[in-house]
């Protein structure tokens, strides 16, 4: 059995699958539940300052999109930060954490962007004996609209200075959990490393509309007779998170600054994707709000299992693995060749590998009369579209043509020598691109 | 007290009335919404789909699938009227297992193939029961035609008819429409009086009269109908039921098949119907399945299927087959009936064992007999009545691609007619490229 234990920032758990803050980690009852279905940690719902807590919608909060068999695929919400009373949240953090001395608990936190707000709360958070806060800099609906959440998320040097107060006030690991809703995610990563963040935590929802609603003639959800944009989550939103912890790995200014990713975390394989683009732990929001806290056992015993099966003893055996083959698009190597190839004991006839490569651009594949489909490899450019769209898995593979041998679509003999696009003579700014 | 399955002879009431309306339900029920958009999202939207080519009508099945996955079934049945105007029939009754079914690369790929079927019949059904008719008219054109038989090469003939802008009288001999949708196959198959409601859905077209109790050789000539209509589609079907050729035929308790399936289609209640403690049927179509399972769900307590050769020669498809055996209907293969013994009515049928040799079918001589208070005679139906002037080709009236017969200004189409198989499908596509082709021909 491989070893699960998760060590972030000095932050033991026993997994790498901590809850994110949302609304399942709300409160003690759910929490303690959490824990007993098996969770390594929790970053606990976001608290707000002293006084009369914020006040949510009473209609709907969360939206939808569907796939087959109405799979939730990707959610909504415009649910504020907790709306209960600070002193009852840092209690039951207390409580919670004295029980379960051997779990993560981060506490989230968004305060206004004043330094006296984050020196009054910030001891009294410490107090509770939690293992660490992060900064919500995320939340795109709502709180962004008074000052805070992804208000100062997409600002890099309000980041940096709130994480200044945090790191002068509190004694233990601050995360920053930074918005997808920028167009660099580099840029508020640096700020938060500038600002002595220990670690950045992403990505927070993404602003979006689900969907409308044409009898109402209003997007979705719908309070009475409108709606707003809110914050998207779940397995749609993956990819992008994906690029995005990359981005920060693989960046000089940032590599080797600790990332707790989150996005669309469902199996243990999504987190095991996160974690060889170096995460050093995953948080998970919608796959438990879809089918429960027993959602982690599957993780658990899944990444052991792969674990086992690679050989991987422990966490750090492949965190971070894949980093070093995320590469820009112009250092990809150009004399790397392949041609579609379609197994025809595995095909079905379908034909949507031959509309959709007749359709879309190439024309590269042939059907005969009886349906038989094959790749023409004088006009393949392997785009990868026919595997893409065949619904057997494996049916149709890339395979790569040997140096030495003639791509029939060009002519030319196949070279073994890597060559990209800073030193391809189309390029007229070859030399602009190194 | 109710007559058990072990009363001998041919009782009535052998099952409680409950039992019976179990018994008689919805073969295959029609999906909920949701359980239609989980059978829809499965479709692959094949490129020039299998399933398309191997539908006789031509349905655009992935179009109509993605139609319902798209949450509007009421266009999705409309691309299957289109093609089919009896679609809402078609799928109830296709043996969509060796049509389109067998045709999707789901049944290649897993065994499982799309239920087009079903889903055919969530559309048509959601269109239906908004009462929704979705063809209008033609500007009329001054024409009429005459249609004799008003199943579904017919009904399908005429509706296409109307909707071209021609009058159309369908005369038919019974006093009901729908032909053998109405009279001729399995009551589980057209629940809730399917058939008529669907007739008088297809008759919102307008411009179509019917005219019962008018049969061809009788109160109708082919040559009065060719002096008084601009056209003549004979849609007549198969009135003939082949022989047995076995002693003891005319014993009480022996009897057509297709009569007893009539007779059940329109009892007004099945309780009252009477069936033997032990029924045998000869034959291996449909109409042996048909008859055989029903006997079976009205209670009697034996029932098999002798069928002179082996399975895979059956008509019935293996789906019918097995159907048959899950409701406890024996099926015996390779053998023949030789005699049927019983003082005035029968009470046992002697079969004798047969093997095919070089195709040609011979007895064995070994003989068995089993108890049989009925025998459902269920070995084909044969052209009858039909007016000497037309050519026949084989057993049934010769008809060019289009419909056309060796008489100049008459079609025919459906059972009657060479070419095809005789399914509600093919029928309806006959009539509709006859209509066509009479379209074509008077407006030429």
């Amino acid at each position: 059995m491989a070893d699960l234990t998760a060590d972030f920032l000095g932050i033991k758990s026993p997994n790498p699958f901590w809850l994110a803050s949302a609304p399942p980690t709300d409160k003690e009852y759910n929490v303690r539940r959490a824990f007993e279905a098996g969770w390594g940690g929790v970053v606990w719902k976001t608290l707000g300052s002293e006084g009369p807590p914020v006040v949510n919608v009473n209609g709907p909060r969360y939206g939808a999109i569907w796939g087959a068999d109405r799979r939730l695929l990707g959610l909504n919400n415009i649910e504020l930060i907790t709306d209960r009373p600070l002193e009852v949240n840092l209690e039951e953090i207390t409580r919670v954490k004295k029980d379960y001395p051997d779990r993560a608990i981060i506490v989230s936190i968004m305060v206004p962007c004043e330094e006296q707000a984050w020196k009054d709360i910030l001891p009294r958070v410490e107090a509770t004996g939690a293992d660490g806060i992060e900064l919500n800099f995320g939340c795109p609906h709502g709180m962004a609209e008074r000052g805070m959440g992804s208000a100062v998320g997409q600002v890099p040097e309000y980041i940096q200075m709130v994480t200044e107060w945090c790191k002068k006030y509190y004694s233990k690991p601050v995360i920053v959990k930074l918005t997808p809703n920028i167009t660099d995610i580099r840029h508020p990563a640096r700020a938060a490393k500038a600002g002595g963040a220990d670690a950045v935590s992403l990505i927070n929802t993404i602003n979006s509309i689900v969907s409308v609603d044409l009898d109402a003639m209003a997007p979705e959800p719908t309070i009475g007779d409108k709606g707003t944009h809110g914050g998207y989550c779940g397995p749609a939103v993956k990819p992008i998170a994906l690029n995005m912890v990359a981005e920060i790995a693989r960046c000089p200014q940032t590599h080797g600054l600790p990332i707790s990713a989150i996005g669309g975390v469902t199996t243990w394989r999504d987190a095991a994707e996160f974690m060889t683009m170096g995460a050093g732990n995953v948080q998970v929001c919608t796959a438990a709000m879809t089918y429960g806290f027993n959602v982690v056992k599957e993780m658990i015993s899944g990444l052991n299992q792969w674990m086992d099966d690679k050989g991987y003893k422990t966490l750090d055996d492949f965190v971070g693995k894949a980093v070093p083959n995320v590469t820009d698009w112009q250092y990809l190597n150009l004399n790397y060749v392949a041609k579609a190839k379609i197994s025809q004991d595995d095909c079905i006839k379908c034909g949507r590998c031959f509309a959709a490569c007749e359709d879309t651009s190439h024309q590269a594949i042939a059907m005969s009369e009886d349906r038989v489909f094959t790749v023409k490899d004088d006009e393949c450019v392997a785009c990868n579209l026919c595997v893409n769209v065949c619904p057997v898995e494996g049916c149709i593979t890339m395979e790569q043509v040997p140096a030495g041998q003639i791509d029939e679509r060009t002519g030319k003999v196949v070279s073994d020598e890597y060559a990209n696009w800073t030193t391809h003579p189309n390029n007229p700014s070859a030399t602009a691109a190194e | 007290m109710a007559t058990s399955h072990q009363a001998s002879g041919i009782e009535a009431g052998r099952l409680s009335a409950s039992e019976i309306a179990d018994n008689f339900g919805d073969l295959h029920p029609q999906y909920e919404a949701h359980e239609a958009a989980v059978a829809a999202d499965r479709c692959y939207f094949c490129y020039d789909a299998p399933c398309m080519t191997a539908c006789p009508t031509s349905i655009d099945i992935p179009q109509f699938i993605r139609e319902i996955q798209a949450g509007h079934p009421e266009s999705a049945a409309k691309t299957i009227l289109e093609q089919n105007i009896l679609g809402g029939m078609c799928a109830r009754v296709c043996p969509t297992e060796t049509l389109c079914e067998e045709a999707c690369v789901r049944e290649a790929a897993e065994g499982k193939p799309v239920e087009i079927g079903r889903l055919q019949r969530y559309a048509t059904d959601t269109l239906m029961e908004k009462g929704v008719h979705p063809f209008g008219r033609a500007e009329a054109t001054g024409k009429k035609v005459a249609i004799v038989g008003a199943g579904p090469a017919g009904l399908s003939a005429a509706h296409r008819l109307a909707m071209l802008g021609h009058d159309v009288v369908v005369y038919d001999a019974k006093s009901k429409a729908g032909g053998l949708n109405e009279f001729g196959i399995a009551a589980y198959k057209s629940t809730n009086d399917f058939a008529a409601k669907e007739v008088d859905w297809l008759l919102q077209i307008g411009g179509i009269t019917m005219e019962y109790g008018k049969k061809l050789g009788a109160e109708l000539s082919l040559d009065a109908l060719k002096a008084d209509y601009d056209a003549v589609f004979l849609s007549i079907g198969l009135a003939g039921v082949n022989a047995l050729r076995a002693d003891g035929e005319d014993k009480d308790g022996v009897r057509d098949a297709v009569d007893f399936i009539a007779e059940l289609r329109q009892a007004d209640d099945l309780t009252n119907l009477a069936v033997g403690r032990n029924v045998v049927v000869i034959g291996g179509g449909m109409t042996a399945v048909d008859a055989a399972v029903q006997s079976k769900l009205l209670g009697s307590e034996n029932v098999t299927i002798a069928y002179r050769r082996g399975r895979d020669a059956m008509g019935a498809s293996r789906f019918e087959q097995d159907l048959a055996a899950t409701k406890g209907v024996k099926l015996m293969f390779n053998v023949q009936p030789v005699a049927i013994h019983g003082n005035g009515a029968c009470a046992e049928i002697e079969l004798e064992y047969t093997r095919s040799e070089g195709g040609t079918l011979t007895g064995t001589g070994e003989t068995v007999r089993i108890a049989a208070d009925q025998v459902y005679k269920a070995i084909g139906q044969t052209l009858e009545g039909q007016p000497g002037a037309l050519a026949l080709e084989g057993r049934k009236i010769k008809v060019d691609e289009n419909g056309r017969t060796s008489v100049e200004g008459v079609w025919a189409g459906g059972d009657c007619a060479s070419g095809g198989e005789d399914l509600t499908v093919t029928a309806v596509a006959e009539g509709r490229d006859a209509a066509m082709d009479i379209h074509a021909s008077l407006m030429g």
